[in-house]
């Protein structure tokens, strides 16, 4: 390691906990209830008496607040409450990496990654908001009938495919993968609902390039994971999980109005994956599992160009089934069936599926997994990413 | 419904920032120009609106009236309806357009025509000026269609 400062292996995952996954407004509890579940859960797998967590972190203004969690759970004392910019799963992973930072500066010592959603019970991602005016850079896409996050997105990924000959079988290869390995995850919500090809070649579009199965699903349910310093992880009863790299950002004027990014085909990732390797010391070839944030397959697709793995030149031939599949593809993908299969936890379930592969407890598990990539949130700003690895790689 | 728009009646309706950021875009477009912004400093043109100008930081960029014509940077197709006007609807076409007269900023809008034309990256438009004389307040939105 040749960084002057980095938090590399100084701070580990030691529990994760996940509430029953709903389907899109069927959760029993309410959103409040269902944080605090997931948060004892991953304090019960961590073997952690909850009243020795001493901070929360989440991200795309999640509306647990972290005084009413701390207050809800008795905590002695609260030294540690962040939330992370931005909107979308882009901070799935910087909320791990603020947690840990805060970890490594002292600010806290034991400190929970959360994210809840029971969107029936509030306004759903994937519906126009209601409100007949608009304003701002929505004044500029709203009345044109660009709305969604699918529409939003779908002209990036329409531009890369373009520029580089990307046909849709490479994004129907990471729904396939999705679907495949949920049917080994009784926690999924696409439990027992196979993908075959064909079935998605006759989905509907939703907006092209996006076909129904290249979006990701809206879910009701909460995920949470555990953070301590690596010294306090060695005697807690679960592997730890370290921290080996996590950056977060987005590339020069991302977020210009108007879809005037100048890298416009992008995931967002072009400026901030070079920092998580750097960060790590590690390269993609000594990455075992990847989970990379589905919020519609194209981003993944960009994402995994703008980690290294493959030249877009060369995404037809990589991103094939067999490819992406544990336990014997060349880059298995989304082993718990990630946001378009598992569970729309914001990407969190990802995080947690990273961990149980580090684990070796996967319902898809990659023989021997030493070094995980979490991908999260393509295509928002910022985004980030963060890459957890075992005793063995720390 | 009205013939004259693209999309139906009901559609979310453009008003200007409260701090008067982009009002001389819409006032441009009541009066059938296209404007952007340019900085007075550096030259540099700059899209969407912002205050400050990004390559040189000076506060002191103008409205420009520019050509209304471009090519297609990228497009979509649509066909779920996502707002309560578009339902039963059907497919359309948003774009995003290149202005190589203002420095090559982008310009969104639906493409007029056929909803299922084909469409290709790089073909030459024109920019429709659409007028919603009826909403209230009024405004008029900036459409394009293929050049013939």
């Amino acid at each position: 390691m040749t960084r002057e400062r980095s938090i590399r292996g100084q701070v580990a995952v030691v529990g994760v906990g996940e509430t029953t996954y709903y389907k899109h407004g069927r959760a029993p509890e309410s959103e409040f209830a269902l944080a605090l579940q997931a948060i004892l859960r991953a304090c019960d797998d961590a073997g952690i008496d909850p009243r020795q967590v001493d901070g929360f972190a989440s991200y795309s203004n999640d509306r647990n607040d972290p005084s009413r969690l701390a207050a809800a759970l008795g905590l002695p004392e609260l030294r540690f409450s962040n939330m992370q910019w931005g909107g979308g799963g882009g901070g799935g992973s910087a909320a791990v990496g603020n947690a840990a930072a805060a970890v490594a500066a002292g600010y806290a010592d034991c400190v929970v990654v959360f994210r809840a959603l029971a969107q029936g019970q509030f306004q759903r991602f994937g519906a126009a908001p209601p409100g007949g005016t608009v304003s701002g850079e929505a004044a500029f896409t709203f009345p044109y009938g660009l709305i969604s996050p699918a529409q939003r997105f779908a002209m990036r990924v329409m531009r890369f495919m373009h520029d580089h000959g990307v046909r849709q079988e490479a994004q129907r290869a990471i729904a396939l993968a999705s679907y495949h390995h949920a049917q080994a995850n009784p926690r999924a919500v696409m439990h027992g609902r196979p993908l075959t090809a064909e079935a998605y070649d006759a989905s509907r579009w939703i907006v092209e390039p996006f076909r129904l199965f290249d979006c990701c699903m809206e879910n009701d349910g909460a995920a949470a994971l555990v953070l301590v310093s690596a010294e306090r992880a060695r005697d807690l009863r679960r592997p730890p999980a370290y921290l080996l790299g996590v950056a977060q950002g987005s590339e020069y004027r991302n977020a210009a109005r108007g879809h005037n990014a100048p890298t416009y085909a992008s995931s967002s990732f072009t400026t901030v994956a070079p920092h998580l390797w750097d960060m790590a010391g590690l390269g993609q070839k000594d990455v075992d599992v990847v989970q990379s944030y589905e919020n519609f397959t194209g981003g993944v697709l960009m994402s995994l160009v703008e980690h290294g793995f493959f030249a877009p030149e060369e995404a037809n031939d990589f991103l094939t089934p067999e490819n992406l599949i544990a336990p014997s593809g060349r880059l298995p993908l989304n082993t718990s069936g990630g946001n378009l299969a598992e569970c729309y936890m914001h990407g969190l379930e990802l995080q947690i599926e990273a961990v149980r592969q580090l684990r070796g407890e996967s319902c898809n598990q990659v023989p021997a997994a030493r070094a995980a990539l979490v991908i999260s949130g393509p295509m928002v700003t910022p985004v980030s990413s963060m890459l957890l690895g075992t005793e063995a790689v720390r | 419904m009205s013939a004259s728009t693209y999309l139906p009646a009901g559609m979310p309706r453009p008003i200007p920032e409260p701090d008067g950021l982009d009002r001389p875009y819409w006032d441009g477009t009541r009066a059938g120009e296209l404007r952007v912004q340019r900085c007075r400093a550096c030259r540099g043109w700059q899209w969407g609106p912002e205050w400050i100008c990004h390559r040189c930081l000076a506060f002191d960029l103008e409205w420009v009236t520019v050509a209304p014509r471009g090519r297609v940077y990228s497009w979509e197709r649509a066909w779920h309806p996502v707002h309560p006007a578009l339902k039963d609807h059907g497919p359309y076409i948003v774009v995003l357009v290149e202005l190589p007269e203002a420095g090559g900023v982008r310009m969104l809008g639906n493409l007029l025509g056929d909803p299922r034309q084909e469409v290709q990256i790089g073909s030459a438009v024109e920019a429709v000026f659409e007028p919603h004389d009826e909403a209230a307040p009024p405004f008029t939105l900036v459409q394009w269609r293929m050049t013939p």
